[in-house]
């Protein structure tokens, strides 16, 4: 019969529509931004450095080496590095962006920075409303605004930042380690040398 | 499918006098390849299409690729006589020197096509043809009349590299507008200055912000 | 080189678009549909000649999205030009991503674990269901049908771009596969919810067959609309579900048992007219299938590791040579042929792209019928400007 076929159709859309006063899981809209649908736990916008600590300058785990902005696709990474050093979470000296700017106006969300990154540095943020009036100060990021407390990475990324905790602890420890064996082959190599006066005394820098 | 030599042989038989090189691939996929020579390029395609064995019907990809001038320099020693005073007098002495050579192997474009068979089902069957420079003598034959599938791929490779081809039915600009210049996918293309603010400028695009602002204040 | 010269110039073994003489008197109306027209998914011209409401000369203009893709690969290395894959076709960045991987992945002879490969296929797979439903979406959408049978495919879509999100962090722009495997694995708790999105699929095709498949509207638009004959579509090197259509049995997952495709019982669709219903009853077909191979995949896959342990993220340079990969991705056959010259960014970096190519033949299918026609037309190529202009 001619029109069969459209018959079936609108009994189909029908049902979708009697449906929907039914079945919640058919009402799809979501009236944002009054109500939000929670943001899965990988998402990823933009990137953010992560910083131990109270002090975001002082915890800042970043150690300038230059490879996301070697990396970074688009080029949105700009460092300077600093001319002095601080000391990282295992106690060793190390340098620290005196700048760090990402172009957020350029970044495309990659994380290509994120997995390049050696030290756990930069991480993705799950921020999404960062719209604002001016093209370019108000999407370059600097280091400030840019740095984030690890607690702020627990927050979204639980699994992840787990993850990382758990690997920057047994670095930790494994430096802990090797400095404690270091200290104790330095102490023993003290006392031979106290023992032994004859000796001439080992060379300054085997005692680091 | 028969290998990448057979079908050279293949070709040599029923063309005869076709230039056909086997080019090797060094690489893991081994997809070795065959360079034609272009004089006689659309009848080896028209025998690699029709032929019952190979059948290659399908062409599936087109494409150029952009060899610059490659210079080699190499050193060489030369024995030449030279005038030389020699405990007071003046004699010819022979000497070994060294002379650095210079070559310039002239660059070239090249098209390349991967061809396949849907009828056999084997593939892909590698052709290349290089024109003979990359400035004034970039004509080589179309494969479109064989293989209409190449149609909009050789009109991409006209507008991205240049190569002329010879018996495209419509050869225009395809990616670029109609009244582009240049040749963008070539090595040596330099692309204009409209350069846009960045805020964190590095590197290459420093430089030529920096150039860029130079200009602009003259 | 005008138009008419290259009608009259004639070619010998090669289908040219034939030539029409025009029934009534007068001239020809030339108008330009696009960049700005409803009916064309993104910046896209067709510069049409009619006669009254036939059309008589269709010349498709390209280039308006074109940003050389090619040359910023060229200048990136190689592990930069994957999110940029993402940005090719970016309704299957899945299927572009995995095309990559393989081209460099036969450039360097890097072996992929095999839950790597599983997982591929599973994304591979959902990628293609929720292309080609929102593809049938767009062609019923342009048919007049606006906004219903786009809607229900977009429902699903949304179910699968939040699997999407949950696992590689983005709906769209994925940037998930490697060199040698995928960047993250997938937990339980994501395949038991992929688990249920695939029970969740045959449902959804049963309806969204129920509403249009014997719709008599659909059928009078489409049938015998665009017909493509099979050596034209051979020869004219089009792939796809548009070359199935015309009844051409190639699809690279059965020719070239890439991944792990000979693992799985699938049957490829064919149509017999070559029209554009036959190119959406394809579709459907095709997503059918694509069900079963999720199905069977998420049976079997196996735990294991995602990345090979030899495999280089920083660093990598591969060996001088070439090589070329393809894979079926929803659109057709896309292509990735790369030249290495052992420096850490390709040489040459060339993507073959289906939508390209598949509207080689759009003036051929187009010429003879209404305006309206070539709207549908144009649909039923299914095609994406992000890779046609790359």
């Amino acid at each position: 019969m001619l029109g069969e076929g459209i018959l079936k159709g609108m009994a189909e859309t029908a049902k979708n529509f009697a449906g929907s006063f039914v079945s919640a899981d058919r009402l799809t809209t979501v009236q944002y931004p009054e109500q939000r649908i929670p943001t899965f736990e990988n998402a990823r916008v933009f990137p953010f450095l992560v910083y131990d600590g109270p002090d975001w300058a002082a915890g800042m785990r970043c150690v300038a080496c230059q490879i996301c902005e070697k990396e970074c696709p688009p080029k949105c990474i700009y460092i300077e590095k600093s001319r002095d050093k601080k000391p990282d979470f295992v106690g060793k000296p190390q340098f620290y962006p005196a700048r760090f700017d990402i172009d957020i106006s350029v970044c495309m969300s990659c994380q290509i920075c994120v997995e390049v990154c050696p030290f756990e540095a930069i991480k993705m943020d799950t921020e999404f409303e960062l719209a604002t009036d001016d093209r370019f100060r108000g999407l370059l990021l600097d280091r400030q605004q840019l740095a984030k407390s690890n607690e702020y990475y627990h927050q979204i990324h639980p699994t992840e930042a787990g993850e990382v905790d758990a690997r920057l602890d047994a670095e930790k420890a494994a430096a802990a380690a090797k400095a404690k064996v270091a200290a104790q082959a330095a102490a023993k190599a003290a006392e031979t040398a106290k023992t032994a006066p004859a000796k001439p005394a080992p060379p300054a820098g085997g005692e680091d | 499918m028969k290998t990448v030599e057979e079908i050279k042989a293949a070709i040599q038989a029923a063309v005869p006098g076709a230039g056909v090189e086997f080019v090797p691939n060094p690489s893991p996929c081994a997809q070795h390849s065959l360079r034609l020579t272009p004089g006689r390029a659309v009848e080896i395609a028209r025998f690699l299409r029709d032929d019952p064995e190979l059948a290659f019907d399908f062409c599936s990809n087109v494409t150029g690729v952009d060899w610059l001038d490659k210079e080699t320099s190499e050193k060489v020693k030369v024995k030449r006589t030279v005038n030389k005073t020699v405990d007071g007098v003046e004699q010819a002495v022979e000497e070994t020197v060294e002379e650095t050579h210079k070559h310039v192997e002239p660059g070239y474009l090249e098209a390349v096509y991967h061809l396949y068979s849907m009828a056999k089902r084997h593939g892909p069957l590698v052709i290349r043809m290089r024109t003979v420079n990359r400035t004034d003598q970039v004509e080589l034959p179309s494969l479109t009349p064989i293989w209409r599938g190449a149609e909009f791929q050789e009109r991409e490779v006209f507008d991205l590299y240049g190569i002329v081809f010879k018996g495209h039915p419509d050869l225009r600009r395809i990616l670029m507008w109609d009244g582009f210049k240049d040749y963008p996918m070539r090595k040596d293309y330099v692309d204009p200055d409209d350069y846009e603010y960045e805020p964190t400028a590095h590197d290459a695009v420093l430089k030529r912000a920096q150039a860029h602002q130079a200009a602009a204040e003259k | 080189m005008s138009v008419a010269e290259t009608k009259t110039e004639k070619l010998d073994g090669w289908n040219r678009p034939p030539t029409i003489e025009p029934g009534g008197e007068g001239e020809l109306l030339e108008i330009a549909m696009g960049p700005h027209h409803p009916s064309t998914h993104g910046v896209f011209r067709m510069d049409v000649a009619l006669d009254g409401e036939r059309v008589m000369r269709l010349k498709p203009v390209f280039g308006y999205l074109h940003r050389n893709h090619e040359k910023i690969a060229e200048g990136a290395a190689y592990l930069a030009s994957m999110p940029y894959t993402d940005r090719l076709d970016y309704f299957c960045s899945l299927s572009n991503n995995w095309a990559y991987a393989l081209a460099v992945e036969k450039l360097v002879a890097q072996a992929v674990p095999e839950r790597a490969q599983y997982i591929r296929v599973i994304l591979a797979e959902l990628t293609r269901i929720q292309n080609h439903a929102s593809s049938i979406g767009f062609l019923i959408q342009e048919m007049g049908a606006s906004g219903t049978p786009l809607m229900y495919a977009f429902r699903e879509r949304e179910k699968i771009l939040d699997l999407f999100e949950s696992l590689t962090g983005s709906r769209m722009m994925c940037n998930y596969m490697r060199f040698g495997g995928c960047r993250v694995d997938v937990s339980a708790a994501w395949l038991d919810a992929a688990r249920k999105e695939v029970a969740g699929l045959p449902p959804f095709v049963d309806e969204f067959e129920a509403l249009l498949t014997s719709n008599e509207i659909l059928m009078a638009r489409c049938q015998g609309v665009g017909v493509l004959k099979p050596d034209l579509a051979v020869n004219a090197s089009v792939t796809g579900p548009l070359l199935r259509a015309s009844g051409v049995n190639y699809d690279i997952r059965k020719v070239d048992h890439y991944g792990i495709y000979d693992r799985f019982k699938f049957r490829v669709p064919l149509g017999d007219h070559g029209d554009v219903y036959d190119r959406y009853m394809v579709r459907v077909l095709e997503m059918r299938e694509s069900i079963r191979i999720l199905e069977q995949a998420l049976k079997d896959i196996p735990a294991g590791p995602i990345m090979d342990p030899k495999a280089k993220i920083r660093g990598f340079r591969p060996k001088p040579g070439e090589a070329y990969g393809r894979v079926e991705a929803p659109k057709g056959e896309l292509g990735f042929y790369l030249i290495s010259d052992g420096s850490p960014n390709p040489y040459r970096y060339r993507v073959r792209p289906p939508s390209l190519i598949n509207l080689t033949i759009l003036e051929d299918m187009c010429l003879g019928h209404n305006v309206a026609d070539v709207v549908l037309i144009f649909g039923s190529v299914d095609i994406v400007l992000g890779e046609v202009d790359r």
